[in-house]
């Protein structure tokens, strides 16, 4: 099997490390060889956060080359466009519908640009997703990755992993039900 | 058992299985997670230690005791802890010694790009450079081996992408060795001019001994393709050339890359016409082996500073590049990494930034965010604990220049315990009139929050007695010290403004703890009121004056909530009250009880 390539984007805090440490367990657990590359320098103090996802038989380099990645997960709108030259030309582009203000729009400098997805649809097969949206609704906004993980196993047809499992393994136990609720909903929405 | 590790997390594992019984670090980024992870093998004591050069010299001393020892550094790390290096090769180990170097091609989160691959030359040590996980544990292993082998404590250099990047791991079982008993041996372990020149001869016979074994270990060797085209790479640059140029050119994969193995080398280009060397940051294997008299295409053709890719490696070797998808730049705004909400070095740098009077020889830490905006509250940098001895030179040279303005130095905690406080007794000796700010949030904040000899906690959970550092001033000779909560800006500006007028040293501390940091018993008792409260924008009074902004905090959004006017984002909001002081309106309201 050709290495699979999938990049997920956001901004510190949004939990994109979890998802793409259950997604790459998973990944691991299904027979997969997997690499993952993250650079997590100043994410904690507003950054944005980049995590890098391989799979295949035999996967050598940990990053993904411009121009190669199968899916680009956005944790965030303008996190899409950032690193849309991650994405093959026929690649998805999922994009959880949410905006997080970087300091400049924070202190009125500059105002959040209009229309990104509009601009990204132009040029991208786009899914948007309201998964921050569904996390109020289920119940704690922390699940958005979950959900979000839950739109990638759909969109990368990995439903033959037993991802409750993994949820069951690497999550703490109070909060299973939810996150396993959440990984649900995002199967369903991305279809 | 197979598992999904970081190459830090990896290092750590092969430390465990390899036997270590003590192990030492000084955080830094990529290496911090080394020890971090260690210290989860209850059979290893591990230790976080003041700075490198006290982490090193306590391997060498537990080497001599009889264990096997890791240290665990970034790249800069090991300047610090280089005059025990050199000399550790010179004495050799009793229990193997390991030493990490985790160097940062592109620098992610550092100074410098320094390649830290020449220490293994200055210094005459072997050096071990993997290329995933698996590798990475398992070289460790073999560098302890190695140590006991060739008497010399082992270098092994990571890079960024080694240490953060997971890749599958085979998990084995912890192998104990017999510890070996400390015996008196003065012309083994006493480099004293009498002894130093036997030594050198005995590194340098090692180290010529270990070519034997760079040409016969299984971590170097030649993958040949049947291609007239190859490639000698070390490191994640192997996985790049290989993920590029697959089965189409041949491979010698260098993993113990020093001392280089000349006969395979040799070998590998009579199998090939052409060679091209990738390695990371400077040409040191391609000068190497241009040396042997074999010639190889280098940094002529790729970049010589920044972190290779395989993209670089396509254009470069190919002249391809795959097509993308451009971003359309219009619609992209920065995220400049900001102080947190909450970060009690916000008070300090509002205030500080207002001096024009001011010159700030700062350092390295979260406070280096106090160089941008909107605090520009900075002039310099160098290394850690340079800013006092950086100012107090800097206040001689503007006394010199009979100059009307005043040298500041700002650090952290753990930056004044790192180097720090040999810099104050600088200034306390040498007397020079800077006015050093210590921003002690008791935590190392900007590596991800490791416990520091102030913060009344070991890296192994113990609670001891915290370094003071006010009594610590003043035992150095400096009779001028107040120590003031940063959230407070009228006792904060009043001691800047005492600090500013004083003609001889003084110190400032700033008190009050890092928002993201897990409390300790002592912090709950200091700091009983600490991050429990928010405040909020009474958008009738707020007149939309943006003066809170000046705070740079993340949690004010302006336009939040009604255009033209200042908002709190509550969940975000700590209460630190920064905001609400500087507000001359009073609009900025706090809940009670919240
Ligand atoms: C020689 C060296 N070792 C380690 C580092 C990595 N490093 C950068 S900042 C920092 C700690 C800063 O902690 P502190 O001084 O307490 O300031 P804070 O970030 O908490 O404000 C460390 C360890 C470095 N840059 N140089």
């Amino acid at each position: 099997m050709r290495t699979h390539n999938i990049l997920l984007s956001g901004v510190g805090g949004q939990g994109t490390i979890t998802a793409a440490k259950l997604l790459t367990t998973g990944l691991m657990n299904a027979g997969y060889d997997v690499k993952m590359s993250e650079i997590h320098g100043m994410s904690q103090r507003g950054g944005t956060v980049l995590s890098q996802v391989r799979y295949g038989d035999e996967v050598q380099s940990p990053v993904i080359e411009p121009g190669t990645a199968d899916l680009l997960v956005a944790f965030e709108e303008m996190e899409a466009m950032r690193y849309l030259n991650y994405l093959k030309k026929d690649g998805t582009c999922v994009v959880n519908e949410t905006q997080i203000w970087p300091m400049p729009v924070v202190i009125g400098s500059v105002k959040y640009p209009q229309g990104i997805l509009d601009e990204v649809e132009k040029k991208v097969a786009l899914k948007k997703v309201p998964a921050s949206e569904l996390a109020e609704q289920i119940g704690n906004p922390k699940t958005m990755n979950v959900i979000l993980l839950g739109a990638i196993v759909q969109s990368m047809n990995l439903e033959h992993i037993d991802w409750e499992k993994i949820i069951r393994e690497n999550i703490k136990p109070q909060f299973h039900d939810i996150n396993i609720e959440a990984f649900k909903r995002g199967l369903e929405l991305s279809k | 058992m197979k598992k999904l590790m970081t190459g830090n997390e990896a290092a750590a594992r092969g430390a465990y299985e390899a036997g270590v019984k003590f192990a030492a670090a000084y955080p830094g980024t990529p290496s911090t997670e080394i020890m971090e992870n260690v210290a989860t093998y209850n059979e290893i004591t591990s230790e976080w230690a003041p700075n490198e050069k006290t982490a090193v010299e306590s391997i060498a001393g537990a080497s001599l005791g009889g264990v096997r020892s890791l240290a665990s550094m970034k790249h800069v790390g090991l300047n610090v802890a280089a005059d025990p290096l050199f000399t550790f090769a010179y004495t050799g180990v009793n229990g193997g010694a390991v030493i990490v170097t985790a160097d940062e091609p592109g620098v992610y989160s550092s100074q410098n790009e320094q390649d830290n691959r020449y220490y293994s030359r200055a210094a005459h040590l072997i050096m071990f450079e993997p290329s995933d996980s698996m590798e990475t544990k398992e070289m460790i292993k073999e560098a302890f081996a190695l140590s006991e082998k060739y008497d010399m404590p082992v270098l092994f250099r990571m890079t960024t992408r080694i240490c953060h990047s997971k890749s599958i791991v085979d998990c084995f079982d912890r192998e104990e060795v017999p510890d070996k008993p400390y015996e008196k041996n003065v012309p083994k372990y006493c480099p004293l001019p009498v002894n130093a020149m036997e030594m050198v001869k005995k590194l340098k016979g090692n180290i010529e001994a270990a070519k034997d074994y760079s040409n016969n270990c299984k971590w170097n060797y030649i993958e040949d393709n049947g291609s007239k085209i190859g490639v000698i790479a070390s490191g994640v640059s192997y996985r790049y050339a290989k993920e590029v140029l697959g089965d189409d050119v041949s491979y010698l994969k260098i993993g113990f890359s020093y001392p280089l193995p000349d006969k395979l080398i040799k070998e590998f280009s009579d199998l090939v016409d052409t060679i091209y060397v990738i390695e990371e940051i400077d040409p040191v294997m391609e000068n190497d082996i241009k040396a042997m008299g074999i010639d190889v295409i280098g940094k002529e053709v790729f970049p010589i500073s920044g972190e290779l890719s395989p993209d670089v490696i396509r254009g470069a070797i190919l002249g391809e590049k795959i097509e993308t998808v451009e971003p359309d730049q219009d619609y992209l705004v920065n995220r400049p990494a900001s102080l947190c909400a909450g970060c009690p070095h916000r008070g300090l740098f509002y205030t500080l930034g207002k001096k024009k009077d001011a010159i700030i020889y700062s350092d390295i830490g979260c406070y280096s965010l106090g160089l941008g905006q909107p605090y520009n509250a900075g002039d310099a940098i160098l290394c850690m604990g340079a800013s006092i001895s950086g100012g107090h030179g800097l206040a001689k040279a503007l006394e010199a220049t009979n100059s009307d303005k005043k040298a500041f130095a700002v650090l952290g905690d753990s930056t004044f315990f790192h180097s720090g406080m040999t810099s104050l007794l600088d200034v306390a000796y040498n007397q020079s009139d800077v006015c050093t700010i210590i921003l002690d949030n008791r935590i190392t904040g900007m590596t991800g929050h490791q416990e520091n000899p102030g913060s009344g906690m070991t890296l192994s959970g113990e609670e001891v007695e915290p370094a003071d550092i006010e009594q610590i001033v003043r035992a150095l000779g400096i009779k001028n010290v107040r120590t003031v909560n940063p959230n407070d800006l009228k006792a904060t500006e009043e001691a800047i403004n005492w600090g500013m007028e004083l003609k001889e040293p003084s110190v400032i501390i700033t008190r009050y703890p890092c928002a993201l940091k897990r409390f300790s018993k002592l912090d709950k008792e200091e700091f009983p009121e600490a991050f429990k409260q928010s405040c909020y924008v009474d958008t009738d009074v707020c007149v939309g004056c943006r003066l809170c902004l000046k705070s740079g905090c993340p949690a004010l959004a302006f336009n939040s909530t009604v255009e033209n006017k200042s908002g709190i984002l509550e969940d975000m909001c700590l209460g630190c009250g920064v905001c609400q002081q500087i507000c001359p309106m009073g609009a900025i309201k706090r809940h009670e009880n919240a």
